[in-house]
């Protein structure tokens, strides 16, 4: 029999009229990488959140068998004891403190007198080597980057002793790069016999580094693949995750591109708002045709949001400069309100902070961007505003029982569509679409992808930054790719391969 | 009616039950003293100023749970720059009137420039208008305490509709405006349904609207008999229910009362929606400064003098009432219904323990309790309603 660190047996968990686990079972062994996938609200963090405690024990029913012992954790402490440590996927660190601090917060090195500060410090530089960062543990979390924010957590929860390390959706905030050397890190803990279990929606990085892949689906498990020669491919995880084959990722379309120019970007350049000596975007140019997706790629802090968001109405940056035309145009946008006027839209990447007003209802979020379409003399038509609300639902297929539904209460999936709808109703003519796909499962992205395929067939134009490259490939017309705030390439789509791409933006760097 | 039913209402109305609780135990209290038509008339009077000060400081609760200290200077100020315009000069009360307001509003742009603008947090800087302003009334008055004699400044802010011949022993023309308020009310929720029926839409059940309707308007004929009764409705009942009105229309019906609670929801997302949060903001503090003006005539009017102290601590009453009435401490949510509640509720208990003849310092006390009691019950039932986990 193999020799399993953790069973799950017929975990039950219920909220109030939604069963969130229906009898699942789970089996992960010591030593493996063990990772759960399944679309969004398929159940895989509540399974997690009951195995760490943080659904208390009671809550639920089923066993928990960690090490041959049954456990009952009534809270995250009593689970990070036995050295179950789980890393969510929005970072608990404090900005404001430092890296050393924030290992230990909780968790403090005690001396005579309060906190012994060396000791923490000593500590903390050890477990960052083991997680290769080389930064000093007095640095604030807020000075360096998401990816190292996301080595300090696991180097936190190094210093707890760990054993059986959760990680949900750890690289969904990183770029390429670091994913590869968050994976590559943990692969290297395996071999020192550590167990992990790990929640992501991308499934290539799933496939290069599970050994078992469980798949999660309407609060059940559905199967287990068992991965450990890697021979697995993404659509046989998509299989079992919808339940059903889908054939294309990406929705066909009819490609036809106008010979207008929908926008035109010349000599772009912005500086940071706080270091405003350091210049973020530089001497960028770009257009972007009538009909077409053009795709923007690059690493995390390659400018790109920073260059979308200063067009915008200069959201973003100081000191911005540079040529904008918009149909044909030359436009002066000083503000987010004449942006729009003038046609365009920025969808941003993070739905929740930027996008939405998470306790408002989805018929308010709708029409925030434009409300003069549903205002005479300024007074809102409720009715008028409802009805463009259920028109939108109806077409993004948002699933909500009333447009009065409180977004927050909406999946990730579905607050993207409200956002969508919000832009769709400002009747942009060029819409950016920041990450427009981030954190959402396999179907959900494909209703993304024929929403977005069905803006150009209207003759708009979008402009797509992603950080997933087979995305861009998969739906744009033409790449730009962007390195450290400079443009380093352009090709079209046909041309472009994920190595291309890459070494556009390598060779850029050495120079 | 089902358990759910049950206790989505109480949740609903919570603090309007309350108030009809708080009310029945001291109108017992004060053996029914509280109920005489004199009492109920002061009920309003007394409590003008909060009215229209909660209305102001709701659109900066809003933005994110800002307030506004300085209001209470702000009505000492105002009431003295008026005070001493007619006392010392020969100018009409109409254009005094004006000229406090004008003033009132460059203390509002004062403010609202800093905080919208310049970006100074709103606490900082009204603490600072608080001394500014108290400072400045004070210097205005030179110490001394100036009374009001105007007799058309009085009448504009503090006298009572009479009208001649039909008012007399019984003031009939209050009653009969009672009755048309009535049935205005009435005949706008049959009007408002067949519209909505006739276009298809849907609607609540008319056991609830039409119970809801018959509810207020027996309050409002109780109330104006009530007034018929003493002196008539006074004229400042009317300076109270027209802002009262603006601001309840303001907040639930157009673009520019949406972006108030579009800001307090999501500030950022409000800015990338092409809202111009900087101008919510200087508006939220333009206009609470322009309504402490106001309420720095009714004030002076209705106490007949103005000296140093007045208008001491209003700025918490009228943020009291915001909060017991139910607008969130983190911003993005309250009505001008609501906060009107709170309002009244925290007059009943004043005027009721007044009459009873409590001691001014346990006043407080309660007070304190029933602002810290409804701000727990609001965030605790709101916790509970699916925010946990």
């Amino acid at each position: 029999m193999a020799d399993n660190i953790l069973v799950m047996k017929n975990i039950t968990k219920e909220f109030p009229g939604v069963k969130a686990l229906d009898n699942v079972n789970l089996e992960v062994e010591r030593g493996e990488i063990h990772a759960l996938v399944g679309e969004n609200g398929a159940g895989k963090s509540t399974l997690m959140n009951v195995l760490s405690g943080i659904y208390p024990y009671g809550t639920y029913t089923g066993d928990i068998i960690y090490n041959g012992e049954t456990c009952q954790f009534k809270t995250l402490n009593d689970s990070e004891q036995k050295g179950i440590v789980i890393i969510h996927q929005e970072l608990a660190l404090i900005p404001e403190l430092s890296i050393g601090e924030n290992m230990f917060l909780g968790n403090e090195r005690k001396g005579k007198f309060g906190i012994n500060w060396d000791e923490t410090y000593h500590e903390a530089e050890q477990h960052m080597k083991q997680v290769g960062l080389k930064d000093d543990a007095t640095t604030l979390i807020k000075d360096i980057g998401t990816g190292k924010q996301q080595l300090v957590e696991i180097a936190k929860a190094l210093s707890k002793n760990v054993k059986l390390l959760i990680l949900d959706e750890p690289t969904s905030s990183l770029n390429e790069e670091d994913s590869k050397m968050l994976l590559d890190l943990l692969l290297s803990f395996k071999k020192q016999g550590m167990t992990s279990i790990i929640i992501s929606h991308k499934l290539n990085e799933i496939a290069y580094v599970a050994d078992k892949i469980t798949v999660v689906r309407d609060g059940s498990t559905i199967e287990t693949i068992d991965n450990t020669a890697r021979q697995v491919d993404e659509d046989r995880i998509i299989r079992g995750m919808v339940g059903r084959e889908i054939s294309d990722r990406y929705p066909a379309r009819e490609h036809h591109i106008s010979s207008e120019v929908g926008m035109e970007v010349k000599h772009w350049n912005v500086f940071h708002p706080v270091y405003i000596e350091k210049k973020v975007v530089d001497d960028v140019s770009f257009n972007v045709h009538k009909g077409e997706i053009v795709g923007f790629s690059g690493l995390q802090g390659a400018g790109r949001t920073e260059l979308a968001m200063s067009i915008f109405g200069g959201s973003y940056g100081t000191n911005i400069s540079g040529e904008l035309f918009i149909n044909g145009k030359p436009a002066k946008l000083r503000s987010e309100r004449a942006a729009i006027e003038a046609g365009l839209a920025y969808v941003t990447e993070d739905r929740k902070g930027n996008g939405l007003v998470l306790d408002k209802s989805i018929a308010m979020n709708t029409t925030m961007a434009r409300m003069d379409k549903i205002c005479s003399h300024g007074v809102i038509d409720v009715d008028k505003e409802n009805a463009a609300a259920e028109e939108y639902r109806q077409k993004l297929n948002t699933k909500t029982p009333t447009v009065q539904q409180l977004v927050g209460n909406l999946s990730g999936g579905n607050q993207q569509k409200v956002l969508l709808a919000k832009w769709m109703f400002a009747d942009s003519d060029v819409l950016i679409l920041d990450e427009p796909t981030r954190g959402i499962d396999v179907g959900a992205k494909y209703e993304i992808y024929c929403i977005m395929n069905d803006l150009v067939a209207q003759g708009k134009s979008v402009v797509m930054i992603s950080s997933e490259m087979p995305e861009l490939l998969g739906m744009c017309d033409r790449i730009y790719v962007m390195n450290e705030g400079h443009m380093v390439a352009e090709m079209p789509a046909a041309e472009a391969t994920q190595e291309k791409i890459m070494a556009a933006i390598l060779k850029s760097g050495k120079e | 009616m089902t358990k759910t039913s049950v206790t989505q209402f109480i949740k609903k109305y919570t603090m309007v039950i309350a108030l009809v609780v708080v009310f029945v135990l001291f109108a017992a209290l004060t053996k029914g003293r509280l109920l005489y038509p004199q009492n109920m008339s002061n009920l309003l009077l007394q409590n003008a100023y909060v009215l229209v000060m909660a209305c102001g400081m709701l659109l900066c609760i809003l933005t994110g749970g800002n307030v506004d200290l300085s209001v209470g200077s702000t009505v000492c100020l105002i009431g003295a720059i008026g005070a001493q315009l007619m006392a010392n000069t020969h100018l009409n009360a109409i254009l005094v009137i004006l000229i406090c307001l004008a003033a009132a509003c460059v203390i509002g742009v004062w403010q609202g420039f800093w905080i919208g603008y310049v970006h100074i947090p709103p606490f900082i800087c009204t603490l600072a208008g608080m001394f500014l302003f108290r400072g400045f009334g004070r210097v205005v008055l030179d110490s001394h305490t100036v009374s009001i004699n105007n007799k058309l400044f009085l009448n504009i802010f503090a006298s009572y509709i009479n009208i001649p011949g039909v008012d007399v022993e019984t003031k009939w023309s209050a009653f009969a405006v009672g009755i048309v308020v009535a049935a205005v009310l009435l005949l706008f929720t049959i009007v408002n349904r067949a519209r909505k029926a006739q276009k298809g839409y849907k609607q609540a059940s008319a056991i609830s609207q039409f119970g809801k309707i018959i509810v207020i308007d027996a309050l409002v004929l109780v109330y104006t008999w009530k007034l018929a009764h003493y002196k008539g409705i006074p004229v400042m009942a009317l300076w109270v229910l027209a802002v009262i009105f603006i601001y309840a229309f303001i907040t639930s019906k157009t673009a520019f009362g949406r972006y108030f609670y579009a800001v307090g929801g999501n500030e950022k997302a409000s800015k990338l929606s092409g809202i111009d949060t900087k101008k919510v903001y200087f508006m939220a503090y333009a206009s609470m400064s322009l309504l402490a003006g106001l309420s720095g005539l009714l004030m002076a009017a209705r106490i007949g003098s103005v000296n140093g102290d007045t208008g001491t601590s209003f700025e918490m009453d009228a943020i009291g009432s915001c909060f017991i009435g139910g607008a969130s401490a983190y911003g993005g949510s309250g009505t001008v219904p609501g906060i009107m509640v709170g309002a009244i509720l925290l007059g009943v208990i004043n005027q009721g323990m007044s009459i009873i003849g409590l001691d001014n310092n346990w006043q407080y006390v309660v007070k304190g309790s029933v602002l810290l009691v409804a701000v727990i019950f609001d965030v605790v039932s709101n916790h509970k309603t699916g925010k946990a986990g």
